[in-house]
C-alpha cells in the first residue's frame, strides 16, 4: 500500500536537547496512511505518539526538537524538504488536525462562529482563494451540520462555555473540516468524555472518513477504541513502532508482547475479572535500555534482547519488532 | 448486612438558579433527587453515570463538601450533620478525578503527604515514619518523599493523591473519577492498587465512574444515576448479565470492546442520541425518556416507581411493568425490540 499512501513517514528520527541533555525520542517510526482509510496509532502517553503527529503536522519547536533522519512524504511531496511557506500552506488545510482538550482549544471570548470564521479567513488568504463574509458564515455552518449539530445556527452564536464537552469536541472536528482536509489528524478524540458520548464522537469520525472520503490518523492509549472503526494500526513503544498490522490482525493475533499487554488493559466485560496493568514505566529517553525498549518490562524477555530486535514479518503486511514474535502464542 | 457503614436515605440537592444583573434567584436546579444506598464496611460501592448526573454532588455531600438540601447520611449509624466533627470527617476521604491539579505544585511529595498528618499534631518523627510508609503502601519508592508533583508521571501523582487520602487513617475513600485522565496501561495498576489496599486496611469505597466496565473490575455492588436519580442498582454482576434499565444497558453498549466474543456481550442497544439534557430543565415522567429508544405513552407523563427485580436489584423503568410481562423478561423483550 506504500506507492499510493496520502502520507508517508519513514523511518524518522527525532531528538530533543534539554539541560544539555540528548534524548532520542523517535528512534525509527515508520508509517502510512493511505487515502479513504482510517489509521489508529497507540501507545502510552510518553511514547511519542504526539512528537510524531507534529512533525507531521510540522508543529515541533526546533529547537529543542531536531528532525535527525528520516522522511515524511505528503501526496507525493517531501514535507521536510519544503519551504516554510509551502508547509504553511498546507496546514490546516489540505492536512488538518482535531486537537484533545476541547477547553484548552477554544477561546472563550469569542462566539464559535467568529472563531470558525476566522480560521476560515486565514485559510482562504493562505490559498488565495476568494470568499466574502457571507461565504464564510455559510461554510462555516455547513461544516457544523456535517459534524451532525442539531442546530448549527445556534451553535455558531454560542460561546464554548454554553456547550457541553461532546458537542465542543464536534466544534474542533468541524474546525479541521472547514478547508475540506484530505488528512485528518485525531488526537485522543473524545478520551476525555463520557463513554456514551465518545461512542458518538468514534462514530462520526468513522462516518467522515467514509462520507467525506477523509483518510483519518487517530491517535490514542486505548485500543478498545479502535477495534470497531479502524483498518489499519500502530503500537508504537518508547519511540518506535513495535507492531504493525490490519486491525482485525492486530486483535486477533498480536504478537508483541506490549501489543498483548495493551490489549490485556482494556477492562473485560465477561471472563475473569482480574485486571491487568504494565508493570514498571517507560525507559530514560536520554539512557534507554541497549536493545529491545521494552525488554526491562517484558514478561518474555530472554538473553537476546539486549540487542535491537528487527521486524519480524508474521503476517500479510503484520509485522512486530520483537525477537520472538515468530514463537507461537503462549 | 449488618449495620451498614456508610447509609445514604432520599438525598436531595438543590442548587439555586441565578440570573440577571444583581444575581437574584430564579429558580432551582434539581442536582440529586431521592438517592439511596449503603455501603458496608470494607465494601466496594459503583455510582455510574454521565457527566451532569449528579454523581459528583453526591461525592461531595458525603465527604462534607457540599450541605444536603435533604434526606440523611449516616456514618457508622450517626447522622453527619454537615458541620460535623473533624475527627467524624476524618474517617471519610476523597480522591479527585486530576491529580495534576489536586497536589501542590510547590510542596514535595512527602510535604503533601505530611499535610493531614501535622494537622493532627503527631511529632515531626511520627510524621516522618507515617510519609515512608503511606509511601510504600501506595508502592511508591521512599526516595519520592523529596521529589516534586512536576517530577512525577499521572499515574504517580495519583498514587500519592491516594498515600494522602489515606494519611488520615479513613474507613471510607470516595474515588471521584481516578482513573479517567490516565492510559488504560495505568489505569489498570491503580485499580489493582485499590483493591490491594481495600483488602489490607479494610477499606470501604464509594468508586465514581461513566464507564462501567471499570465497575465489574473493582466494585461489588452499582447504583446507576441518570439526572440525579438512580435509575438501577443492584449487585454488579446482575447489572452486567441483566441490566433492567434501558439507560444501563446503553451505559454497557458505548463501553470499547477488543474482541468480537466481548462485543458480543454488550447488550444491544444503538448508541444514545444527543446528550443527557440541562437538570435545570428536566424532562418530565422519566427524565430519560428523551433519549430512550423504548419510550412509550406513560414515560413522559409520570416516573417510574422502584420495581424489585432481584434480592439487592432494582429498576425505575415503565417496560419493566409495561402490560402483562413478567420483569424478569424485560431485557429479552428490548433485545428482540433492538434487533427488529
Amino acid at each position: 500500500m506504500s506507492s499510493e499512501s496520502l502520507l508517508s513517514v519513514r523511518s524518522l528520527r527525532v531528538d530533543f536537547s534539554t539541560y544539555g541533555r540528548l534524548s532520542h525520542v523517535l528512534s525509527d517510526v515508520s508509517l502510512e496512511v493511505p487515502a479513504r482509510r482510517h489509521v489508529a496509532l497507540v501507545g502510552e502517553s510518553g511514547c511519542g505518539k504526539s512528537v510524531t503527529m507534529k512533525a507531521i503536522m510540522g508543529l515541533l519547536a526546533e529547537p529543542p526538537a531536531r528532525i535527525v533522519d528520516g522522511e515524511i512524504r505528503f501526496d507525493g511531496r517531501d514535507l521536510l524538504r519544503l519551504k516554510a511557506r509551502e508547509r504553511e500552506a498546507l496546514r490546516g488545510t489540505a492536512m488538518s488536525m482535531v486537537f484533545q482538550d476541547p477547553m484548552s482549544s477554544l477561546n472563550p471570548v469569542f462566539t464559535i462562529g467568529d472563531q470558525m470564521e476566522t480560521i476560515l479567513k486565514y485559510a482562504d488568504r493562505r490559498l488565495g482563494r476568494a470568499r466574502d463574509r457571507k461565504g464564510r458564515r455559510d461554510r462555516v455552518r455547513e461544516v457544523l451540520a456535517q459534524v451532525r449539530m442539531p442546530d448549527p445556527d445556534r451553535i455558531a452564536k454560542s460561546y464554548p462555555i454554553m456547550l457541553s464537552g461532546g458537542m465542543r469536541q464536534r466544534v474542533l472536528i468541524a474546525m479541521a473540516l472547514l478547508s475540506e482536509p484530505r488528512l485528518l489528524i485525531a488526537d485522543e478524540p473524545g478520551t476525555a468524555l463520557d463513554v456514551t458520548t465518545q461512542a458518538q464522537i468514534l462514530k462520526l469520525l468513522h462516518d467522515l472518513v467514509a462520507e467525506r472520503h477523509l483518510a483519518l490518523l487517530m491517535i490514542t492509549h486505548n485500543l478498545g477504541v479502535v477495534r470497531e472503526s479502524a483498518d489499519f494500526v500502530y503500537v508504537m513503544y518508547a519511540g518506535a513502532v513495535v507492531e504493525r498490522g490490519p486491525a482485525a490482525e492486530i486483535f486477533a493475533r498480536a504478537r508483541h508482547p506490549y501489543t498483548r499487554a495493551l490489549i490485556d488493559c482494556v477492562p473485560k466485560l465477561s471472563g475473569d475479572t482480574t485486571f491487568k496493568g504494565i508493570d514498571g514505566s517507560l525507559p530514560d529517553y536520554a539512557a534507554p535500555p541497549p536493545g529491545c525498549r521494552f525488554a526491562p518490562r517484558c514478561p518474555i524477555a530472554i538473553a537476546v534482547c539486549n540487542r535491537a530486535p528487527g521486524e519480524s514479518r508474521v503476517g500479510p503486511d503484520h509485522g512486530a519488532a520483537c525477537w520472538r514474535a515468530e514463537e507461537t502464542r503462549a | 448486612m449488618t449495620e451498614p457503614l456508610l447509609e445514604v436515605a432520599a438525598l436531595k440537592k438543590t442548587f439555586p438558579l441565578r440570573g440577571g444583573l444583581f444575581g437574584t434567584v430564579r429558580g432551582q436546579v434539581t442536582a440529586v433527587e431521592d438517592v439511596s444506598f449503603a455501603v458496608a464496611r470494607g465494601e466496594a460501592f459503583g455510582l455510574a453515570g454521565e457527566s451532569g448526573s449528579g454523581k459528583s454532588t453526591i461525592a461531595r455531600m458525603v465527604v462534607g463538601l457540599t450541605a444536603p438540601s435533604g434526606g440523611a447520611i449516616r456514618f457508622e449509624g450517626r447522622d453527619l450533620a454537615p458541620s460535623g466533627s473533624s475527627q467524624e470527617r476524618r474517617a471519610i476521604q476523597m480522591v479527585f478525578q486530576n491529580p495534576g491539579s489536586s497536589l501542590n505544585p510547590r510542596r514535595s511529595i512527602g510535604q503533601s503527604i505530611a499535610v493531614p498528618l501535622e494537622a493532627r499534631g503527631l511529632t515531626r518523627a511520627e510524621v516522618e515514619r507515617r510519609v515512608a510508609r503511606l509511601l510504600d503502601l501506595v508502592q511508591l519508592p521512599a526516595s519520592f518523599r523529596v521529589r516534586y508533583p512536576h517530577e512525577l508521571s499521572g499515574g504517580q501523582k495519583q498514587r500519592v493523591a491516594i498515600a494522602r487520602a489515606l494519611a488520615a487513617e479513613p474507613k471510607l475513600l470516595v474515588l471521584d473519577e481516578p482513573t479517567s485522565a490516565l492510559d488504560v496501561s495505568v489505569q489498570a495498576k491503580i485499580i489493582e492498587l485499590l483493591i490491594d489496599l481495600g483488602r489490607s486496611l479494610g477499606l470501604a469505597y464509594i468508586f465514581i465512574s461513566h464507564d462501567l466496565s471499570l465497575m465489574r473490575n473493582f466494585v461489588a455492588r452499582v447504583g446507576v444515576l441518570y439526572l440525579g436519580r438512580l435509575i438501577e442498582a443492584g449487585a454488579v454482576r446482575r447489572l452486567f448479565e441483566a441490566s433492567a434499565h434501558p439507560y444501563t444497558r446503553s451505559l454497557l453498549a458505548s463501553v470499547p470492546v477488543i474482541s468480537e466474543a466481548e462485543a458480543a456481550v454488550r447488550p444491544r442497544e444503538p448508541i444514545l442520541e444527543g446528550e443527557i439534557p440541562s437538570p435545570a430543565n428536566l424532562p418530565r415522567g422519566c427524565a430519560f425518556h428523551t433519549r430512550c429508544p423504548h419510550a412509550f405513552a406513560p414515560c413522559a407523563e409520570q416516573f417510574p416507581e422502584a420495581r424489585q427485580l432481584d434480592v439487592d436489584h432494582f429498576a425505575r423503568c415503565h417496560l419493566l411493568t409495561r402490560a402483562d410481562k413478567p420483569a424478569r423478561g424485560a431485557h429479552e423483550q428490548f433485545e428482540q425490540g433492538s434487533a427488529r
